[in-house]
């Protein structure tokens, strides 16, 4: 039943993303582009990751995509107009590139990790099971990462701050 | 169990992603292209978390935490040459290329 809905979620996201990057319209784009977080929300939970399922949908799907939205009706370019995309020789060029790069990336990705570095099976699950869907994640995070953390919220404030400073007219 | 297929997934999300960023002109939709290739890479460093320790769950979450960033600051930026140039396609934005 896992893989089933494993590969009906990885369906959706990739023809989601295929119709994001080629439809005319923004918006379109913008919300076929939810869709495939969406469905990358559910591969998460499939692969044991439930608090980052949470996380996708609040702060991308949520949050940036509302972003986007909030520019592209901003500046009003939601509507089709002519189409952005080159001519038939360039679209096939780059499509040849594209398939060249997937299957490249598929053959790096052929290389399964030596038994000998491999958890056994089923430790996220004990681990969730015993601290908790978010605590598995806040206990690495605090601990072992706790510096690149308070990083974070730095380059979090810069990006506020400099967002605030582009997008004003007159400051 | 799942760790091949994961991968085979996020390889074909990103290269999608690539395509975008390559095909499109509108400064807008490659930055959702961009966003579709930072999830594939979420996607294969969740995968792998399954199998050697939850490390990669925390990478993701800084992954996550830039690309806000990143989306802020582009999107600023993309309403200030909107000010200037009066459009989004970057055959119209060429000042450096003279």
């Amino acid at each position: 039943m896992t893989v089933f809905n494993f590969w009906l979620f990885s369906g959706i996201a990739i023809v989601a993303a295929a119709l994001c990057i080629t439809r005319k319209s923004a918006v379109a784009s913008a919300l076929w582009l939810v869709l495939t977080l969406f469905s990358l929300a559910a591969l998460f939970v499939m692969l044991h990751a439930h608090f980052l399922a949470a996380i996708q949908v609040m702060v991308y799907a949520g949050a940036i995509m509302v972003l986007f939205l909030f520019v592209i009706m901003l500046l009003q370019i939601g509507h089709g107009g002519p189409t952005d995309l080159p001519g038939w020789t360039g679209r096939a060029l780059m499509v040849a590139i594209g398939a060249v790069l997937v299957v490249e990336l598929w053959a790096v990705t052929r290389v399964i990790p030596s038994e000998a570095i491999r958890l056994p099976a089923g430790t996220l699950d004990q681990i969730t099971q015993r601290e908790g869907a978010v605590g598995m994640i806040s206990t690495t995070l605090f601990r072992d990462f706790l510096v690149p953390f308070e990083i974070t919220s730095i380059l979090l404030l810069a990006a506020l701050v400099g967002a605030v400073v582009l997008a004003k007219r007159r400051l | 169990m799942l760790l091949g297929p994961a991968l085979s997934v996020s390889a074909i999300l990103f290269s999608l992603g690539v395509l975008g960023v390559l095909l499109r002109r509108n400064a807008i939709v490659i930055f959702m292209s961009v966003e579709i290739m930072l999830n594939a890479v979420n996607l294969s460093f969740v995968a792998l978390a399954e199998q050697l320790g939850r490390e990669g769950q925390v990478i993701v979450f800084f992954v996550m935490a830039v690309a806000a960033a990143e989306a802020a600051v582009g999107l600023a930026i993309i309403i200030a040459i909107y000010r200037h140039k009066e459009s989004v396609n970057l055959n119209n934005i060429n000042l450096l290329s003279g």
